[in-house]
């Protein structure tokens, strides 16, 4: 503990006893977030409930070029939150108060310890709610939903968190305070908004972000069709968006992934169909019998063996709660379980998914499929025990396969899971050095000390030349300056 | 290979301390700050790249003309849900993207920046670039394609766009109320709070129109809901391109940008409100102290839009950290200055 004494000792300056933590009995919770494969504890946890002590925290960790780490709830699953060995865990979980709800304006401001789902709560009575809905929405915080740009199942038509965040406001590591957007539709200069929103806390420390809120659709309905071959339920998805509709949800499942959720919630879904997909449909009455008509007529012709359309709210809850729970219910029949990100372009499901089953006898190991449809974007889960060495190793590899088919196909490696410390190998495969260097120029502007979630989100060239799984263009490996390994 | 043209051009600018003023169309010349340096003329780069409706994205190169682009979309059905504005014959969908500017459906459907999924970018070293990618959901790297959005081309040329569509919408109203501005904006705001399939609302001198855009059921019902008298659909195109007589003067063009429940702003001259209220467009011969700090004022900002005389600048002051992170974001992008000096903010 003498290496944490100096940052302890400034921090003690101001903080409360309780909100430093630097003994391992208190710092042990903290060691991972959601991708519990990797474990670091923390040299100091602290827990600030006010800005200041927030600016002040930066300030000692500047002055003392001690890393920082911030902190949510801790469900990410790429390990953006893997705390520092040698620095602070910047916890934000104290800051968790609701500052404001404008129903006529439709905004709420909200401190980034907030549970995503409180905002849709505290919304309700006034018909309105947040709507980017992750799948640990009960869990999760605004502040990591930010630093993220975290999706959930009604992306294609409600947006990512990008879209639904208005204005955010926090401080830079030297301490200075920083406010980006607000509550008008834009800022003057450059969108600096974007550039902070799934920035995965490497540019500044959030404090309160002002979000969007939506008109609750009157009504919605959901249908759950089956289809006996997957490539038949991926071209169903390009046929519902080739008619011109924009579902409010658009899912699929295979027939590993449904038999897993169904032992766990008994959700109802049909255990013969090779996957299934739940298409669902919002808005006010008239829009939604209108839709599901039309949804109904184009799933018939693209081979749906079965379909049936909730008859009322219990019904649809229930067709998604298999939908929510499928990571814990795959957790349940794996010791463990690997969750992929990739996203691709729809027309390429097919092959990819037959690329993920040649992959699955190649390695030895299961993994089924969870996909959000409509947005491309693939949950692959690899099934392994972590106690079995090889199987590890084998699961990486196929992870690895994975993502880098992804980009192949024109998709990223990340759809909204963030690279983290996870995929950090990957993003030498989908980007080039000049684009990583322009990553470092991005994170130089508002980080100069490089203090900010070191060694997250964007490698150094010099991994990716370890790493040696670099893009190559044109024939030319880039960076051919750097020493290999 | 005329990428290969445009990054020999900017190469050659750099050696030679040139200014480069990156050009479409040239239909927004009139917005922004000054118009420095060389032409480099980006419409001979046109063409979509990749246009496949059942992915609702479209791909395409800077030069290629927004009015061609619509026509294919309109095609397929679909549209560019921002409703971005042409200002004149000839607008390039990279000059589109630069600018940054949406037409009278970002309140419901969102800006142009919210559609952007990607871009490749020629940046101040004559490197081309590409970040993130013609897919839905993306967060691998900073999201650089939409800080791209509204720069003006001070940060590169942007070379190639991935947007999201959106299917046009089966059917369309328009209907007009009487409402002092007061009352407008609060029913504007109230209705926003609905669920209504409403596309785009203006006030001006006491009438409301509101545009509803959806199912043709959806859209029966929430005109009985709304009430007033149908009226012709062909106000939102004069809006959009600022033909309608409101923009026409000899007086400055301001555009506020304000939270939309801000109450009426008292300033001289007359407004026009779009969006829920969030934008208000002024014509007025006030101070640019007077209507900066009346926007200011109820948390937005203001910008000079079109006036003879810009030597106040057009955009809003940034406060200090802010303006720290755009020198350094723009000597990243781009170290030697080349690209449009003086276009946002005279310093860089």
């Amino acid at each position: 503990m003498g290496a944490a004494l100096p940052v302890v000792a400034a921090l003690r300056e101001f903080l409360p006893q309780r909100a430093i933590l630097h003994e391992e009995e208190d710092t042990r919770p903290y060691e991972c977030d959601g991708l519990t494969a990797y474990r670091q504890l923390p040299m100091v946890v602290a827990l600030p409930e006010t800005e200041e002590q927030v600016r002040r925290i930066l300030q000692v960790c500047a002055a003392l070029k001690v890393p920082v780490v911030p902190r949510g709830a801790g469900t990410g699953l790429s390990g953006g939150a893997l705390p520092p060995g040698d620095g602070v865990l910047l916890s934000m979980a104290k800051f968790m108060r609701v500052l404001r709800i404008d129903p006529l304006a439709r905004v709420a401001v909200v401190q980034p310890g907030v549970r995503n789902a409180v905002v849709s709560e505290l919304a309700a009575p006034h018909g309105l709610y947040y709507a980017p809905d992750p799948s640990s929405q009960i869990a999760c915080t605004i502040g990591g939903n930010v630093s993220e740009n975290s999706g959930g199942v009604h992306c294609l038509k409600y947006g990512l968190t990008l879209h639904n965040v208005l204005g955010v406001r926090g401080f830079t590591i030297d301490g200075e305070p920083i406010e980006l957007g607000g509550e008008a539709s834009d800022a003057p200069g450059y969108d600096l908004l974007a550039l902070a929103i799934g920035s995965e806390g490497m540019l500044f420390v959030l404090t309160e972000v002002t979000l969007k809120l939506l008109p609750k659709p009157q009504c919605a309905r959901v249908i759950m069709a089956s289809f006996d071959d997957v490539e038949k339920a991926g071209g169903a998805v390009a046929d519902i968006i080739g008619a011109g509709i924009v579902p409010a949800g658009l899912e699929m499942m295979d027939r590993p992934a449904t038999r897993a959720v169904e032992q766990f919630v008994g959700a109802g879904y049909d255990l013969e169909a090779a996957a299934i997909l739940l298409c669902e449909s919002d808005g006010t009455p008239e829009e939604v019998d209108d839709e599901v008509a039309r949804m109904k007529a184009v799933l018939e012709r693209a081979g749906a063996t079965r379909m049936t359309v909730s008859r009322d709210e219990t019904e649809r809850l229930r067709f998604w709660s298999g939908r929510k729970a499928a990571f814990p219910a795959v957790g349940r029949i794996s010791p463990d379980y690997y969750c992929m990100d990739g996203t691709i372009p729809r027309k390429r499901l097919g092959e990819v998914l037959a690329f993920i089953g040649s992959l699955e006898t190649r390695y030895g190991l299961r993994c089924p499929n969870v996909f959000h449809a409509g947005d491309g974007n693939l949950h692959p889960l690899i099934l392994f025990d972590a106690n079995n060495a090889d199987e590890l190793h084998r699961t990486e590899l196929f992870a690895a396969e994975v993502l880098e088919k992804c980009v192949e196909v024109g998709g990223t490696i990340t759809g909204e899971h963030g690279v983290g410390v996870e995929k950090i190998n990957q993003m030498c495969v989908q980007f080039g050095a000049p684009e990583l260097e322009l990553f470092h120029g991005v994170k130089r502007a508002f980080d100069p000390h490089g203090l900010l979630n070191p060694g997250k989100a964007v490698p150094s060239l010099a991994r990716c030349a370890e790493y040696g799984r670099m893009r190559v263009h044109g024939g030319r490996l880039p960076h051919p300056e750097l020493p290999r390994f | 290979m005329i990428l290969e043209e445009f990054q020999q051009r900017i190469r050659a600018a750099v050696d030679r301390k040139a200014a480069l003023r990156l050009r479409g169309g040239g239909t927004k010349d009139f917005y922004g700050g000054a118009l420095r340096g060389e032409v480099l003329d980006t419409r001979g780069y046109s063409g979509i790249v990749e246009y496949e409706p059942t992915e609702l994205v479209v791909t395409a190169r800077c030069g290629t003309p927004l009015e061609e682009l619509e026509r294919i979309l309109e095609q397929n059905a679909q549209c560019l849900p921002f409703e971005p504005p042409h200002f004149g014959a000839g607008a390039t969908l990279g000059g589109c993207v630069a600018a940054g500017l949406s037409g009278p459906r970002r309140a419901a459907a969102g800006a142009l920046r919210d559609f952007v999924l990607g871009a490749k970018l020629i940046d101040g070293r004559g490197q081309a670039l590409a970040f993130g990618g013609r897919v839905m959901k993306n967060v691998a790297g900073y999201d650089v394609s939409r800080l791209l959005a509204g720069s003006l081309g001070t940060l590169g040329l942007i070379a190639e766009v991935s947007l999201k569509l959106a299917p046009r919408p089966q059917a369309q109203a328009t209907l007009r109320l009487e409402a002092p501005q007061a009352r407008a904006l609060e029913l504007m705001n109230r209705w926003a709070g609905q669920p209504l399939p409403i596309s785009a609302t203006a006030w001006r001198e006491g009438e409301l129109a509101v545009r509803l855009s959806g199912s043709t059921g959806g859209v029966r019902a929430a005109a009985a809901k709304i009430g007033g008298a149908v009226a012709a659909d062909d106000l939102w195109p004069g809006l959009r391109e600022q033909t309608d007589a409101f923009f026409a003067g000899p007086e400055p063009l301001w555009r506020l940008s304000v939270p939309s429940a801000a109450p009426p702003l008292e300033l001289p001259g007359r407004q026009l409100i779009e969006w829920n209220g969030a934008l208000r467009w002024l014509k007025s011969p006030a101070a640019p102290a007077a209507v900066r700090a009346a926007a200011r004022t109820v948390k937005g900002h203001a910008t000079l839009f079109r006036a003879a005389d810009k030597s106040a600048g057009c955009f809003d002051a940034l406060d200090p950290v802010a303006a720290r992170l755009h020198r350094q974001l723009k000597t990243t992008f781009d170290p030697a200055g080349v690209f449009n000096p003086g276009r946002i903010y005279p310093e860089f």
